[in-house]
């Protein structure tokens, strides 16, 4: 148990976790075809439910998992991993019959026409009871939790945001709130928005494959898997008081330090590399990382275009490339600060506190 | 017997649904059923390629729907009240669930919402002639997550006003129109701020600088009266078009 608890706690930081579900989910990409066995993917579900049920054991990680609140995280880690399999699994096969020749599955029936009544009514009707009697069930078992009244004065610590937003409040660790807060979710929004308009391809509408659409599917499921469901999950168990990063199975000691030991790109750039003072002007002072920024956005989408991307802006024309590169380039943004931060403790590429603008 | 009623007859206006064309009388002439087609894809509604995820996200809703009304005749928006409602109907309301189905169900909804949208996704629904229907999903997607925000504070204990306060303190941050945002400062009429702490795009949020009385009553006009007509406004155009895109997607 106390070799179970070490060993966890160890991996605890965000570049490990976050690294490590990156590589696991890029196998899943990857080596699909195994992954989706059966046999794998339950023994992952398996494995999950084991650490979660070991892991009640100790005092500190059951705190977190009694509370309420937290039951839809752990309800969302099975059901993303279930799904996950379920549909990967039919696209592998529906991928196996394409391979030779053959219609997808879905093809092999959606000639074949139903009466809704009773074959989608009777369905319906039986989710409906179950559902119900699930949720009764559920609601005399667990009460919904109340804290003490509310004060403006006594802010709890860790103060977090619901569940579904912790994505967002993890973001906070590596942007300011205008981009964590207000440009990337934004972003979000537009970018599911462009997705039909910017996913050209024709193949795979309305059928379960992975092999004829595999870039869309990778960085949808790249950003919904690793850039949301993780951070959540992350949110949740792992981010404690002032936001500090702990183990599963490790006290949440509101006094823990963290050194804040990040510097910002113009004081490398001007005092480590060239070794002078930083100019007064600050927009000179993060010239820089003005122009690394700019460089990302302008000289990026064109390297790409001419590069990995050449088939991409050949079929989708300058318009739609302009705006999947900018979607995909704001998405990266995320990692890349990421790696920025954990690497180079890299503060900010731009530092203008004093109009608010940190990037 | 009781089907031979003239009472009976007057409401179903077709004999026992065991005939083809009985059963699909019995999905025309009634307003609920006809929101589905007479007959579908039978690929289309195979459980495991709907994962009926859009199905258990509306009757979460309408769960959402009938245990809030129960629970708006006993919850106050005042501070005052608030918290004591609250616990009075954990305390006094015979056989009080309702909270407890109330917020599981939430919770639930926004999940059984990303696993839709991750069926649709994986499934290539959104192509054409789907485009607009994704769209209206991206926004009932942030409706859910908008539904499931306001409630979060009506409770008025600590959790929900400071959820609500992290949250909102997002706000602050938006550029051009919040105080501490980038390029706030720009916005001025000679030396006068027009952002300040008392104009900027979290004061009308919240109807205040902190989260008060004014914004517990903001949040529950949203919560209960504006955000749930916006959402079934956009459900009914969400089901229409999926009738009028050709029903439940399925291979070309």
């Amino acid at each position: 148990m106390e070799t179970f608890e070490a060993f966890f706690n160890s991996l605890a930081s965000p570049e490990l976790v976050i690294g490590i579900c990156t590589a696991i989910f890029a196998l899943y990409m990857l080596r699909m075809r195994q992954m989706m066995q059966p046999k794998v993917a339950f023994g992952i579900m398996g494995l999950t439910a084991l650490f979660f049920v070991v892991g009640a054991q100790n005092h500190d990680f059951a705190t977190i998992l009694k509370k309420g609140d937290n039951m839809p995280i752990v309800i969302m880690t099975f059901s993303v991993l279930f799904f996950l399999w379920l549909a990967f699994r039919q696209a592998t096969l529906n991928d196996m019959r394409l391979e030779r020749g053959l219609p997808p599955n879905e093809a092999t029936e959606s000639g074949k026409k139903v009466l809704v009544w009773p074959d989608l009514v009777f369905p319906e009707f039986i989710m409906t009871v179950l559902l119900s009697a699930a949720f009764i069930a559920w609601a005399v078992m667990v009460e919904a939790p109340l804290e003490e009244p509310a004060s403006g004065s006594r802010a709890p610590n860790p103060a977090k945001a619901p569940w579904y937003f912790l994505g967002l409040q993890e973001m906070l660790v590596y942007f300011d709130p205008w981009l964590a807060g207000v440009v990337l979710p934004g972003m979000i929004v537009v970018g599911l928005m462009a997705i039909p308009y910017i996913d050209t391809n024709p193949k795979g509408n309305g059928y379960y494959t992975f092999k004829e659409r595999p870039f869309a599917i990778g960085m949808f499921m790249f950003g919904f898997l690793i850039m949301w469901v993780l951070l959540v999950i992350m949110g949740t168990f792992l981010r404690g008081p002032n936001w500090n990063f702990f183990g599963p199975f490790e006290y949440w000691d509101p006094h823990k330090v963290e050194a804040l030991v990040n510097v910002n790109l113009s004081e490398y750039f001007w005092v480590s590399m060239l070794d002078t003072r930083m100019p007064d002007n600050p927009l000179v002072r993060e010239l820089p990382g003005i122009l690394l920024v700019l460089g990302y956005f302008i000289v990026t989408p064109a390297i790409l275009a001419v590069t990995v991307l050449k088939k991409f802006f050949h079929e989708l024309g300058f318009a739609r490339f302009s705006v999947l590169v900018m979607l995909l380039l704001m998405m990266g943004s995320l990692p890349i600060k990421m790696l920025l931060r954990w690497f180079f403790n890299l503060k900010y590429l731009v530092g203008i506190p004093e109009w608010f603008f940190n990037i | 017997m009781i089907a031979e009623t003239q009472i009976w007859r007057s409401i179903f206006r077709h004999g026992y649904p065991s005939t083809p064309r009985n059963r699909a009388l019995a999905a025309l002439s009634n307003i609920f059923l006809h929101l589905h087609p007479v007959k579908a894809r039978k690929s289309g509604i195979r459980l495991s390629f709907t994962w009926c995820m859009g199905g258990i996200t509306f009757f979460l809703f309408l769960l959402e729907t009938i245990t809030g009304v129960l629970l708006m005749f006993y919850y106050r928006p005042t501070i005052e009240y608030a918290y004591n409602d609250i616990i009075a109907l954990r305390e006094h309301v015979p056989l009080g669930i309702m909270r407890e189905l109330h917020r599981w169900g939430a919770h639930m909804m926004v999940l059984a919402v990303w696993l839709h949208m991750l069926r649709v996704f994986l499934t290539g629904s959104y192509k054409p002639p789907r485009e607009f229907n994704w769209n209206i999903g991206v926004i009932l997607l942030l409706l859910t997550l908008l539904l499931s925000f306001t409630g979060y504070l009506l409770p008025w204990d600590q959790l929900a006003i400071w959820a609500i306060t992290v949250g909102s303190n997002m706000a602050r941050a938006h550029p051009l129109i919040g105080h501490e945002g980038p390029g706030a400062s720009l916005l001025a009429v000679g030396d006068v701020a027009l952002v300040t702490p008392a104009s900027d795009i979290r004061f009308g949020l919240l109807a205040g600088r902190f989260v008060g009385a004014a914004a517990l009553l903001r949040f529950y006009v949203l919560h209960c009266v504006a955000l749930p007509l916006a959402a079934g406004l956009f459900m009914a155009v969400h089901f229409w078009r999926v009738r009028k895109d050709g029903g439940i997607s399925g291979p070309m």
